[in-house]
């Protein structure tokens, strides 16, 4: 599509590749690279963002318009009864029922009003309206509405009045701050990081040693124990689910516990689980330590345990740190093993399970569940993008050896 | 309030007693192999077997610990879930393969293998492809590594969290209600009736797919993209020089260089699609035809308590990851055969 015919004095200049590839770059190949790839990333990131923006709306714009109109005001339909004769005022020889249409609720602005269900629009704000009850009804732009009659009113069952508000886009914390007080997340927030800080420190030293053993230690089946690593890198997990569950029960009975759902239990079932992933980085990572060094030092009379210490395990860090932001996020993430050996009581769901929690029970109230998604998903994305550099080192150590 | 503090308290003594622990084991043992083996006091043939003795028992206590924990609770759970799933609901009577003979005659069991299968086809392929795109494009413009980041976000995404994401993507409110949810909007903007996306029987497992291959894409690019830079730059100047189009470049010198990486990529994800269970879990819960096997077998485990019948549908997970686990461990083999 580029092969518009070139100046022929340019087919022998040196520059040449450079300057055609240039130009053809400048050209259509280059902008649909640029529309594609931002069509792409728009298509990545506007489901976040649309989670974002909709916990940060008012909860009843949120219900009745999409997040991407969040900037614009939104209609909605309303209903209300204005009073019986009970709330009548005598004022200058008419009688008056007075009040707003809103109630207290004052960010609205009236669209228009109307008598039936099919005509709220009606009436344009201010405008007036004959009742059958008598008299004739006028309403403000702010809602504020007042009822006059001639003759005193003797209606004891308000009618109905139907109106058109316009709600003000406005954007709340509110959401978050009930999200967290009055359905528990705040508990679950804690629950999180009760089971993934310990769940995420514990492994680093027991895999460091296994991995330096298996990196640089000669000894019988030491292949084998590679081999069995690898393997258990990918078991799935269901394997493990209903043996450790029984076990933990036993021992919950043996100690005379109430059942095995304890937050020690859950901390070194995640320890193993990291474990194949964490020799399996570290190992691959000590090996490509430089061998002079270790053997100098071993003929400098050093043991395996002081260069381990002094010397690899310090020199291992960004190993050590890819794996900590893995096991970190896989913890925080997880489901399963939570729900399995932690259980399903409210007062000790992490963040995951609470959200499915919510998502059966409050399913269509959005405002609290892009709140409390955001909430389970903010700290991952905190820990992503402050330590992207050895998270993508530990993908690539990790997979493609 | 209380109880909370107790568990934080608890969590920090945990970690402190955790790190003594190991500090105590491994500097500990190691002492006592120096102290009780030590070759000072003994010469000759006596101290080069003793010199021996402790460079063979070394590597298992620095091993010990990391052994332990892998036997319980990776190794011996395999074997148990494998003799719990010869029994009958309780563990207690042997009963050959009737479960895995029910397991075969099972409605739902089938729809979980047909819909695991669509997965295993659809999820790996599309995060792949896409992932490559994403990784060839970006790295020929100024913002890619801008775009790239953006892409890779949905790795550091819970399933949960991803599903609460696109559920509110596919939202559905009825025929004349305004649509707040992104995919009715712009369906009802064409003028077409809005639809309840996860309801709709074969395509609402795909839009649950849609959300896995939305979270994978990142890890297929950040790989493929690092095998894209191991491409030496002679191969493709030349390839330019003789006028090759970009298309065909990426077609037959980019992918056949790469092979290798995006097998691996494919068969990670792999690995990932056959242990999906969060996103079904949250989304239908295997409603509307959406079961898989994982979430399957966390009904028969959890809800029905039969351990003979969700030990069997666990092996059978087992079974379908085997030959990817097989192969990589021959591929790691070989690694170090020529280490």
């Amino acid at each position: 599509m580029t092969a518009v015919a070139e100046p022929a004095v340019l087919t022998d200049a040196p520059a040449k590749p450079y300057r055609s590839s240039w130009r053809k770059r400048l050209n259509a190949g280059r902008v649909i690279t640029h529309v594609l790839l931002l069509l792409l990333v728009a298509l990545w990131t506007l489901p976040t963002v649309g989670l974002l923006v909709s916990s940060l709306r008012d909860k009843d714009q949120l219900a009745v318009s999409g997040w991407w109109t969040a900037l614009r005001p939104s209609e909605s339909l309303g209903v209300t009864r204005i009073g019986t004769a009970a709330d009548q005022v005598a004022k200058d020889g008419h009688f008056v029922i007075s009040g707003n249409v809103f109630g207290a609720d004052t960010n609205k602005q009236l669209g228009g009003f109307g008598l039936t269900n099919s005509t709220p629009g009606q009436t344009p704000p201010g405008g007036t309206m004959p009742m059958s009850d008598g008299g004739t009804l006028t309403v403000a732009a702010n809602g504020a509405f007042a009822w006059t009659s001639d003759t005193q009113f003797t209606h004891t069952r308000g009618p109905r009045v139907f109106y058109l508000a316009e709600i003000a886009p406005r954007f709340t914390l509110d959401n978050y701050y009930e999200v967290l007080t009055s359905n528990g997340v705040w508990r679950s927030f804690i629950n999180s990081f009760t089971v993934t800080i310990p769940a995420t420190i514990i492994p680093i030293l027991i895999a460091a040693f296994a991995a330096y053993a298996l990196a640089w230690m000669r000894f019988p089946f030491r292949g084998f124990i590679v081999a069995l690593v690898v393997g258990l890198l990918v078991v799935p997990l269901q394997m493990s689910l209903i043996p450790l569950l029984t076990l933990y029960n036993q021992l919950a009975q043996l100690f005379g516990a109430e059942n095995g759902k304890t937050y020690q239990g859950i901390w070194l079932a995640h320890t193993a689980f990291g474990l194949p992933l964490a020799i399996y980085l570290l190992r691959n990572y000590m090996v490509g330590l430089p061998k002079e060094i270790m053997e100098s030092a071993r003929i400098d009379g050093a043991s395996h345990f002081k260069i381990f210490t002094g010397m690899v395990l310090p020199l291992s860090f960004p190993a050590l740190a890819s794996f900590s932001i893995f096991q970190f996020l896989w913890v925080w993430n997880d489901l399963l093993v939570a729900m399995v050996f932690l259980g399903a009581q409210q007062d000790k769901l992490v963040l995951t399970g609470k959200l499915v929690s919510l998502l059966g029970s409050r399913g269509n109230n959005w405002e609290i569940l892009t709140a409390g998604a955001f909430i389970t998903i903010v700290v991952p994305l905190i820990v992503f993008f402050a330590l992207q550099r050895y998270f993508v080192r530990g993908l690539l150590a990790g997979s493609v050896k | 309030m209380g109880d909370v503090l107790q568990q934080i308290t608890g969590a920090i003594v945990a970690i402190v007693v955790a790190l003594a622990a190991c500090v105590a084991y491994f500097w500990g043992s190691n002492w006592m192999l120096d102290r009780f083996l030590s070759s000072r006091k003994v010469t000759g043939d006596a101290e080069t077997r003793r010199d021996h003795l402790r460079d063979s028992i070394r590597p298992w206590l620095f091993l010990l610990p990391a052994l332990l924990f892998l036997s319980v609770y990776l190794v011996y759970p395999v074997f148990e879930t494998l003799r719990l799933s010869v029994l009958d609901k309780t563990g207690s009577n042997f009963v050959g393969f009737a479960n895995y003979a029910w397991a075969l005659s099972d409605n739902n069991f089938q729809r979980s293998i047909l819909n695991n299968i669509m997965w295993l086809i659809v999820v790996p392929s599309l995060a792949t492809a896409f992932g490559l795109v994403i990784a060839v494009l970006a790295d020929r413009l100024w913002w890619g590594n801008i775009a790239k980041s953006l892409v890779f976000m949905p790795m550091a995404i819970s399933f949960v969290g991803a599903s609460v994401i696109w559920r509110f993507v596919y939202d559905y409110r009825g025929e004349g209600d305004v649509q707040i949810g992104l995919l009715n909007a712009i369906v009802t903007g064409f003028g077409l009736p809005p639809q309840a996306w996860i309801t709709i029987p074969v395509w609402n497992s795909l839009f649950l797919m849609i959300i896995l291959v939305w979270i994978q894409t990142g890890f297929a690019m950040v790989i493929l993209s690092a095998a894209l830079r191991g491409i030496p730059e002679e191969t493709l100047e030349a390839a330019r020089i003789d006028g090759a189009s970009d298309v065909r470049i990426f077609f037959d010198i980019m992918i056949p260089q790469i092979i290798g990486t995006i097998v691996v990529v494919w068969t990670t994800i792999t690995i990932v699609v056959l242990k999906v269970f969060d996103i079904i879990f949250a989304m239908t819960n295997g409603q509307w035809d959406t079961e898989v096997l994982a979430n399957f077998m966390f009904k028969w485990m959890f809800v029905n308590f039969d351990y003979g019948r969700g030990s069997a549908v666990a092996v059978v997970i087992m079974l379908a990851v085997l030959p990817i686990m097989i192969w990589n461990i021959r591929r790691a083999n070989a690694e170090q055969g020529t280490r």
